[in-house]
């Protein structure tokens, strides 16, 4: 949204479009939730959206589908059985050779298809690198509207669906409709929705889905692919604990002391966004709205304002603790538990408090 | 080679405040600036024209006042600006703006030859979907390559390329035909400081100004509020917490004190991660 | 390369620069102007007033399309001590009238819109482009400059250095000496941003009316210094300043001050609830008369801030830098009519026609007053703002003492801290200076 000169007007303006859906639409039924199926994994952001998709679908009465886009296999028929496990009522599946890699052209093709057979009522993705690369072609390909980087869903009284989402910065909120259009699409980051708890479901209905393209037909090929190494690879948004830095500390050697701490506690580590702008860290450790979503159950955040680019990534830990040297930080105003002092000469000594209290022996101490 | 780039100009959001009453973006001395994603892409584009030869169009569409955006991508070494304005853009979504753009830049080939590739940021800063780039490609039948982080090689004759792709967990190696779209990675590069030259050839250089009509644009129903699925039905501010942050006392504590104290708060509030440490913690 | 040779290369887009660049270009001179800054305006602090006879010379329709925030009908000048201030008011609906006189600005925007006039006008403007260098020929003469981007020296016949209170490269290039840390006043400067009706109700104001407040006293620490707060459209400036010698002696941060002065009792309400954005600090020469340095020679002109040319008794700045810009111009388009080349001899035209207007006449009418000031800092920015708040207290409060005995407490506190003579003395002097 909020392109060209488009100032976002309160409420009324565009708002008062009329609300008619067109006749070839009515027909449009039911939650769909895109299964992003990468080289044999499934994106835990899929399951965020299917318990999301499933509070969607029972506002609505409707049901909740799974779309999983897939080489044959083991892993696509586990991709199906998750899509149960985590709550889709049935399973849309393309099989194909060509779906192999990802690729937007046989995807894009797929999963149009696949909508303007089957057609949903509401499509959501996740914003990963794929789900926004796909989600693009695809809501272009159907003319239809699409909502990106939702932090929040919801249906209204006549059924509409209700993204919001931050704009300007994440200085203020929108919610956006997508009228006299169907799909109405969406796409969410990773860790903004809460993962939904997983039952052990028996494989439920899945309707197939043929792919008409052939491999000839497809210009662009996989010359190959690297894994992240492990060791670079920041597994930010899905770490239990995360221990973040930011420009309070200072220079690029105190990081070290951040991540000290993470290593003694077993956290990941991150930072604010100047520290990734500075050449302090690489751009996968960054947290925040242009950064990573992170949901820890514990986040220590040591010299970092909290503007609220950086809340908005944050909010969703479960404790989170501040280490500032200014009262009036903005950070305290959404932290649990704040300490006013200097986070250079208290990073070393909580890291060692941590380490003592965690020893082996340190259970026998605190006994006695 | 002919290279388009998509640019835009946005309200430099660091700076941007919200009217404490109404709720609506207060613009008053706010600067604005190129997004800065799509100079990773205009320095792209101008390294590879500095490789393979050719030209490179900026193209953007906005208000009038865009225009100091296009002048700027040309101090930085473009050589052609086009601006693309109208009151009837006003209040396009992605899709309206893709269409608009994807008009102009069919107009484009035809005034001043048909690109090889069209380069757009990763995403703005002000509408943050990463929508627009995809929207381009579809409308004009172009290869999509998103997030590209390198690209590898370009053979002119032969139509080839390969890039970098990055993808969740990792890095695609992909090859493919000319001509394509791509949107580039941030970090991977730097955008250059343009000559005297470039400087003072574009102070001096005439923008090329396209109203709907003049780029070719007839179906009015596809662009701005109309031509838009998307509707903003509200704006608001997010809403703060009640509860600030419970500060731990520092009067007269070590910092040793201070640590032992805020584990203590932590396992208080969270007694479930004591546990959890002890196990994997530490080691 | 460029091989293009200008009439006149203009150094700095602030308002001298911005002035003369328009004059030149739009008289048909080939002009270049060479900005350090992002954009115009982009560098430039500035509290900021504008004062429309002095733009009216040089663009006559301006208030068509300029940025203009508010202008203005009322002016406080306070004088505070920590909890009180002692004030003087004028307001009148006659500013109220179809070309007002003086405008809030900022400079931003303002430098933006002007440059858009330099660049109509047929002026080439180059933004990001800090001129390091002036260029001379064997015989000492200015013949063009060199600039922090590739390629280059760009030639031209004259150049008029507009690149405000530092000036660096005239300095650097010996055309003239630093300015003394006891001509140059160190400000510091914030926005507050606050919707539009809350400033119109907290300062009595309509539409697009305006106030200003200018308060000394003992705000500063008995340092020479003024703090200012002036009302855009939505949102307030305000800054305070004082001489860097006095900061260098005194070791005070002008940060500190800045903040006492938001924290002052009378300050505080005024823009409680605001949001701060662009903290900025700048210099303002105040040295007056006899700070100002060498104007002209072979193939250069000093304009505005540059030229020390700045009022600081009546906080004018912008005016005489439009000014000194519009006859920089005016003097140049004059001898390159005349065919004469652009050398010292010729170039002293300036000077002359610079002479005969209000800049240098203001500035020689105050010109002992900046020394009367800064050796008696701390009777004008302590003592006596202390004396006024407590005469005026002592006045106002009502309780039981006789009228005529308030009066003599008055009188003997004046006199006990600067003594009948100090007293005489400071009000001739200050008479004098003003004169
Ligand atoms: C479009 C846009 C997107 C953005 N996206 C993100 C994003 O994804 N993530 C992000 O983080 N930011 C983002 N930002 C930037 C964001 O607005 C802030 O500028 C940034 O988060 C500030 O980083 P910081 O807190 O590290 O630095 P600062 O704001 O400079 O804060 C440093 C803090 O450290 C404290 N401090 C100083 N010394 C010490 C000390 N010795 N010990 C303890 N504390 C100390 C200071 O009191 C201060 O509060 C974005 C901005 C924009 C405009
Ligand atoms: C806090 C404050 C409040 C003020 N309030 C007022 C007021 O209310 N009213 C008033 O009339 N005056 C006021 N003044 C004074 C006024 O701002 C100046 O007198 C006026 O701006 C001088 O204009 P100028 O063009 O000479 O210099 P500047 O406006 O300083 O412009 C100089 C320009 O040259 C550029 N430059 C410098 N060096 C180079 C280089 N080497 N190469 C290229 N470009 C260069 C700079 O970036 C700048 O844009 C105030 C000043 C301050 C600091
Ligand atoms: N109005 C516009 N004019 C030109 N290019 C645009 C415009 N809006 C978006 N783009 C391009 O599309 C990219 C993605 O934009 P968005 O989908 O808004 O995140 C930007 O980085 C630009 O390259």
């Amino acid at each position: 949204m909020s392109n060209a000169n488009r100032e976002a007007p309160p409420s009324a303006g565009r708002a008062g479009i009329k609300r008619e859906l067109p006749e070839h639409f009515r027909d449009y039924r039911h939650v769909w939730v895109f299964i992003e199926l990468e080289r044999g994994e499934v994106h835990p952001v899929s399951f965020e959206l299917l318990g999301e998709g499933r509070k969607l679908a029972d506002k609505l009465g409707i049901q909740l589908a799974g779309i999983v886009l897939g080489p044959p296999g083991e892993a696509t028929q586990h991709a199906v059985a998750e899509a149960f496990a985590y709550g889709a009522d049935l399973v849309y599946l393309v099989e194909a050779p060509l779906l192999a890699d990802y690729r937007n052209e046989p995807f894009t093709k797929a999963m149009t298809d696949l909508v303007n057979t089957h057609k949903p009522e509401i499509l959501l993705l996740g914003a990963t690198t794929l789900g926004r690369d796909l989600a693009g072609s695809v809501a272009t390909t159907l003319l239809t509207g699409l909502t990106a980087d939702c932090t929040e869903l919801d249906v209204d009284v006549d059924g509409s669906l209700a993204a919001t989402r931050p704009t300007f910065g994440g200085s203020l909120l929108c919610t956006i409709y997508t009228l006299n259009y169907r799909p109405q699409m969406a796409t969410v980051r990773p860790r903004v929705m809460a993962m939904p708890p997983r039952t052990d479901k028996p494989v439920g209905r899945v309707i197939r889905h043929k792919l008409s393209m052939t491999e000839e037909e497809i210009i662009t090929k996989v010359l190959g692919f690297n894994l992240d190494r492990q060791s670079a690879k920041a597994n930010l948004a899905y770490a239990d604990i995360v221990v973040a830095g930011g420009l309070g500390l200072g220079s690029a050697e105190n990081l070290q002391l951040v991540k000290n701490l993470a290593r003694a506690i077993g956290a990941e580590y991150g930072c604010s966004r100047p520290l990734v702008q500075k050449g302090w860290m690489p751009a996968d450790r960054q947290v925040g709205q242009t950064g990573k979503t992170i949901r820890p159950k514990l986040y220590i955040a040591a010299g970092i304002s909290g503007a609220i680019q950086h809340r908005v990534g944050v909010e969703g830990a479960d404790l989170i603790v501040a280490i500032n040297t200014d009262p009036n930080a903005p950070i305290f105003e959404f932290a649990h538990l704040g300490i006013v002092t200097d986070a250079i000469r208290f990073l070393p000594a909580l890291t060692e408090a941590f380490t003592r209290r965690l020893s082996p022996h340190s259970h026998d101490k605190l006994a006695s | 080679m002919h290279i388009v780039i998509c640019i835009k100009q946005v309200p430099d959001s660091a700076q941007i405040r919200v009217h404490p009453v109404t709720n609506t973006i207060m613009r008053q001395g706010v600067p604005t600036i190129i997004n800065p994603y799509d100079l990773f892409a205009l320095e792209e584009a101008l390294k590879l024209r500095g490789a393979h030869g050719g030209e490179v169009t900026v193209l953007t569409m906005g208000p009038p006042m865009a225009e100091d955006a296009l002048r700027k991508a040309l101090t930085y070494g473009a050589d052609r600006a086009v601006l693309l304005t109208d009151r009837c853009f006003a209040g396009s979504d992605t899709l309206a703006t893709s269409f608009a753009l994807s008009r102009a830049i069919v107009r484009i080939a035809e005034t001043f030859g048909a690109p090889d590739i069209v380069f757009a940021g990763k995403q703005t800063i002000d509408g943050d979907t990463a929508q627009v780039g995809p929207g381009i490609a579809k409308r004009l039948g172009l290869l999509q390559f998103t997030y590209v982080a390198k690209i590898d090689s370009i053979d002119v004759d032969a139509r080839e390329i390969t890039v970098k792709r990055r993808s969740e967990g990792g890095t695609q190696m992909l090859k493919s035909r000319l001509p394509c779209l791509i949107t580039m990675l941030e970090g991977t590069n730097e955008i250059r400081r343009g000559s005297l030259d470039d400087a003072m050839r574009a102070a001096r250089s005439q923008i090329v100004k396209w109203s709907a009509a003049e780029a070719g644009i007839e179906d009015l129903n596809k662009c701005g509020l109309r031509g838009s699925p998307t509707v903003v039905k509200r704006v608001f501010a997010p809403t703060t917490k009640a509860e600030k942050a419970t500060q731990i006392d520092m009067t007269d504590k070590t910092q040793h004190d201070l640590a032992d104290e805020l584990i203590a708060a932590i396992f208080t509030r969270q007694p479930a991660l004591e546990h959890e440490l002890a196990f994997d913690g530490g080691q | 390369m460029i091989e293009q040779e200008f009439d006149a290369i203009v150094v700095g887009a602030g308002m001298s620069g911005n002035a003369a660049a328009y004059t030149m270009a739009s008289q048909g001179l080939t002009v270049l102007q060479l900005e350090r800054g992002e954009y115009p305006g982009s560098k430039n602090v500035q509290g900021a007033i504008m004062y429309a006879d002095m733009l009216e010379q040089i663009i006559p329709d301006f208030r068509d399309d300029a940025p203009l925030e508010r202008h203005l009908v009322e002016q406080r000048f306070w004088v505070m001590d920590d909890t009180s201030h002692t004030g003087m008011q004028y307001r009148s609906d006659d500013f109220n009238e179809a070309k007002p006189n003086r405008y809030t600005i900022i400079r931003a925007q303002f430098d933006k819109w002007f440059s858009r006039k330099v660049r109509q006008a047929g002026a080439t403007v180059l933004c990001e482009t800090t001129v390091t260098e002036l260029v001379r020929s064997a015989s000492g003469k200015v013949i063009g400059v060199r600039t922090d981007r590739a390629g280059g020296p760009i030639y031209a016949d004259v150049v008029v250095l507009a690149e405000g209170v530092n000036g660096l490269l005239g300095t650097r290039a010996g055309l003239r000496k630093m300015p003394k840390p006891e001509s140059v006043a160190l400000a510091v400067k914030e926005m507050h941003f606050l919707p539009d009706e809350v400033i119109e109700q907290r300062f009595g104001l309509q539409g697009d009316e305006g106030c200003v407040i200018e308060a000394a006293g003992t705000i500063s620490r008995s340092m020479a210094g003024l703090a200012f707060l002036y009302t855009n459209k939505e949102s307030i400036s305000l800054g305070i300043g004082c001489l860097v010698s006095d900061f260098a002696q005194t070791m005070e941060s002008p940060y500190v001050l800045l903040d006492n002065f938001k924290n002052h009792p009378s300050i505080r309400p005024l823009i409680a609830g605001s949001e701060v954005k662009e903290y900025s600090a700048h210099l303002i020469p105040e040295g007056g008369y006899k700070a100002i340095p060498q104007l002209f020679g072979d193939g250069w002109v000093a304009v505005g801030d540059a030229a020390q040319l700045n009022n600081a008794i009546h906080r004018e700045g912008s005016n005489l830098a439009m000014t000194s810009g519009r006859i920089a111009g005016e003097a140049i388009i004059e001898i390159k009519g005349r065919n004469q080349p652009m050398i010292r001899r010729n170039l002293a035209l300036y000077k002359t026609m610079l002479d005969k207007s209000f800049v240098v006449k203001d500035l020689m009418k105050y010109k002992d007053m900046p020394a009367l000031i800064h050796t008696n800092s701390r009777n004008f920015f302590m003592t006596y703002p202390q004396l006024m708040s407590q005469a005026a207290q002592n006045f106002m409060r009502v309780d039981g003492t006789p009228k005529i005995e308030k009066e003599k407490a008055t009188t003997a506190a004046f006199i006990k801290a600067r003594s009948r003579w100090g007293l005489i003395s400071d009000v001739v002097r200050l008479a004098l200076a003003w004169r």
